[in-house]
């Protein structure tokens, strides 16, 4: 019989809890460090004037550098850059994600074999994506332009890439075709598991398949969709290596984005403490706008 | 045993795993028998010699010194200084010796990344190299690495296009050369009869230090300060902008880099293009991808036609790397042996295809011949390589150089793309250097 004081014996779940959580430990501990460590450290650097290089002396400036940051006239026509990108790319993507979902919810002839070959631009690495869309839309010999040229559309090549908001505008393109299975495939899932009963009792009631869809299917989805784009739309605002590989920020850094400006500055430029700044103000935006999509989502479960 | 003991032990025997994985290994006091010592070296796959050619000469080195084995990585030119600087974080470096832009070595040595070879170089090389190669990898008065790959950029035209324009020989000036390409326009030959790689790149600059200078014009004045947005520089950007609005350069020419240029002249369809002399091989030499093979020729680069009267007779940029050691690497004579051996006079000529030797004693007398012999596109690049190499510029040697440059090819492109006019653009990046050196 026990001689510990009953209310200070675990039940058998807490004590196997704790088995788990001594097994997990090692795992989590490394994980931390690897994952910690590096934040903390960029944390600490930004708050001081920090140079590249082994002679490099800490000057400590607070809060200095993200003033900096948010006093620049670059940072903020970045940041616009950005969320173009950002709420175009994952705007294209949901209204493309849910067609291709309803598509194949529809289950017409070889849905199985569409929905597994949705896979592979999402499979491609994203700096494939932006190698392969690079040359697609070269202006001597892309694939874009001879398909264009060869169904008489265009007269002469076109040199898509030299102006800095198309080129900004291809870049989403090239991102969402990337991208799009991946919505697709959450909504495909969310879809098949939606009660069948409520669309048929309205095709009862006389509603067409416009109304059923944006009144019934639509709301039904939006936990799915809320997902989706919280995720695509943190992933969008960070982007960098379509970027970085497609168009290397230009043309007349016209596809500099938050991420590639954060690049600039540590690696090129060598201000350590501007970029770890940046990486922080990258976080807090992302954040930010993560928070918003969640407001919505329980402020509108709240209101159901 | 029960449960919760067996259990405790298994954590136990993993966390001591997972922690030694992650202990530095012990210090030793006793010298301890061990393999070949590694020397891991970055190269560049761009613009130069192939990886394949590198792998050879490492192999052959490898060989030779079994207690050195050479390993090495390959980025493109654009990754190659950031490459350097993360890998300059670790400590020891991750790379023993890198190439590395001419541009760079202020940077670089500020930053404390470059060992001082000042006292290894031999006087088999102070008196065989090319005199002015040195400067390419001197800061103050030491040298700090080996200035083996010189290039500079050349002036390719297609001579079959141009006789069929009725031109028999290449132009002298550029406004000579615009007045061709229009002919050539005109009669349907090419529809954009020049190409450049004017990219928001490193690629960007060296074509602008060309025309600049081809116009009179320089980077730098007397007292250090940005001289490029004077009436020369403004000049010069505005005749790069009207060429490509009058349709005779190729528009793609804004997003081009060297490699995009050579995939245009591959397929005959620019008459005149600058690149490095890795091209010569591309165009005239590779019968897989080159559709002009035998077409292609090397001219003395042009200049404006007020730089000629004013008896300038030709310029071009000095691209020229260099191999340095990093200044924590923990086998720098091993290194050192590699690159050594990498830039010695017989190696260099054996693998002179796509990089000529830096050795001046290569260009003279029978070795000459021999050089020229070696391989069929030497026959073409020595020739002009002593003809062009004579006239290349540096860049400035600036420790902020990255920050500078990326001004500047915002300069280039905003005037380019109509954001800015080329004064407007280029007083802002004039005033961004001034700001930098401060």
């Amino acid at each position: 019989m026990s001689t510990t004081p009953r209310h200070l014996q675990l039940s058998l779940r807490q004590r196997d809890a704790r088995t788990a959580l001594l097994f997990v430990a090692p795992a989590v501990i490394i994980i931390l460090l690897v994952t910690l460590q590096p934040i903390l450290t960029t944390l600490y650097l930004s708050f001081f004037e920090s140079q590249l290089g082994r002679f490099s002396v800490n000057v400590f400036r607070g809060l200095g550098n993200y003033i900096d940051m948010l006093k620049s006239a670059v940072f903020w026509s970045t940041i616009r850059r950005t969320l173009h990108f950002t709420l175009f790319s994952v705007g294209l993507e949901l209204v493309l994600g849910i067609a291709v979902a309803q598509l194949i919810a529809s289950h017409p002839p070889g849905w199985k074999f569409l929905r597994t070959s949705l896979i592979i631009p999402w499979a491609v690495p994203t700096i494939v994506t932006g190698m392969m869309w690079g040359w697609i839309y070269n202006a001597d010999y892309g694939a874009l332009n001879g398909l264009l040229s060869q169904l008489g559309l265009i007269k002469e090549y076109v040199p898509w890439l030299i102006r800095p908001t198309r080129a900004m505008n291809l870049a989403i393109l090239a991102d969402v075709w990337h991208t799009v299975p991946f919505v697709a495939l959450i909504l495909q899932a969310a879809l098949a598991t939606l009660p069948q009963e409520m669309e048929e009792a309205a095709a009862v009631d006389g509603a067409n398949a416009w109304q059923r869809f944006w009144l019934i299917r639509i709301p039904l989805l939006r936990p799915a969709i809320m997902v989706a784009m919280v995720i695509r739309t943190v992933e969008a605002f960070r982007v960098f290596d379509i970027i970085y590989v497609m168009t290397g920020g230009g043309p007349a850094f016209g596809t500099v984005t938050i991420s590639y400006l954060t690049y600039l500055e540590t690696f090129k430029y060598g201000h350590i403490g501007n970029g770890s700044a940046l990486s922080f103000l990258i976080s807090i935006f992302s954040f930010a706008l993560a928070l918003i999509y969640i407001r919505l989502l329980y402020r509108q479960e709240d209101s159901h | 045993m029960s449960k919760k003991t067996t259990c405790v032990l298994a954590f136990l025997l993993v966390a001591s795993v997972l922690l030694a994985a992650c202990a530095p290994a012990a210090a030793t006091t006793a010298p301890v028998a061990q393999g070949p010592v590694t020397v891991r070296i970055l190269l560049m796959q761009q613009a130069g010699p192939t990886p394949d050619e590198n792998n050879a000469i490492a192999a052959e080195f490898n060989k030779l010194n079994p207690d050195i084995q050479v390993v090495i990585d390959y980025v493109a030119y654009d990754a190659l200084h950031d490459k350097i600087v993360t890998s300059m974080s670790a400590n020891p470096p991750t790379y023993d010796a890198f190439l590395m832009d001419d541009g760079w070595y202020g940077e670089f040595q500020k930053a404390g990344y470059l060992l001082d070879v000042t006292d290894r170089i031999t006087q088999v090389m102070k008196d065989g190299v090319f005199k002015s190669a040195w400067g390419v990898t001197t800061v103050g008065d030491k040298l700090y690495g080996l200035p083996y790959f010189l290039d500079t950029k050349y002036f390719f035209y297609n001579e079959e296009l141009l006789k069929q324009a009725g031109f028999n020989e290449p132009p002298k000036t550029w406004e000579e050369m615009m007045n061709m390409a229009k002919v050539i326009k005109e009669k349907g030959i090419a529809e954009y009869p020049v190409v450049w790689s004017w990219a928001q790149r490193e690629a960007a600059i060296c074509d602008w230090v060309v025309l600049l200078t081809g116009n009179g014009g320089s980077m730098m004045d007397a007292n250090g300060q940005p001289a490029f947005n004077n009436d020369k520089g403004v000049e010069t950007l505005t005749w790069m902008v009207q060429s490509i609005d009058d349709g005779l350069s190729n528009p793609s020419s804004v997003t081009n880099i060297e490699d995009n240029v050579v995939s245009v002249m591959q397929q005959g369809k620019a008459v005149f293009a600058l690149n490095w002399i890795y091209m010569e091989n591309a165009v005239g030499f590779n019968e897989t991808d080159s559709k002009v093979i035998g077409k292609i020729k090397i001219a003395l680069m042009p200049v404006f036609a007020s730089a000629a009267a004013a008896g300038l007779e030709s310029t071009s940029i000095n691209g020229s790397m260099g191999m340095s050691i990093a200044a924590q690497s923990q086998h720098p004579d091993e290194t050192w042996a590699f690159i050594a051996y990498l830039a010695s006079e017989d190696v260099m000529n054996r693998y002179s295809a796509n990089l000529l030797p830096f050795w001046e004693t290569s260009f003279t007398g029978d070795k000459l011949a021999a050089l020229e012999a070696l391989a069929p596109v030497n026959a073409v690049t020595v020739p002009a390589f002593l003809m062009q190499f004579p006239y290349a510029v540096t860049r400035p040697h600036l420790p902020y150089y990255q920050e500078a440059s990326l001004a500047l090819q915002l300069a280039l492109q905003e005037a380019l793309t109509h954001v800015k006019t080329p004064q407007q653009a280029l007083d802002e990046a004039a005033a961004k250097w001034v700001e930098l050196g401060k």
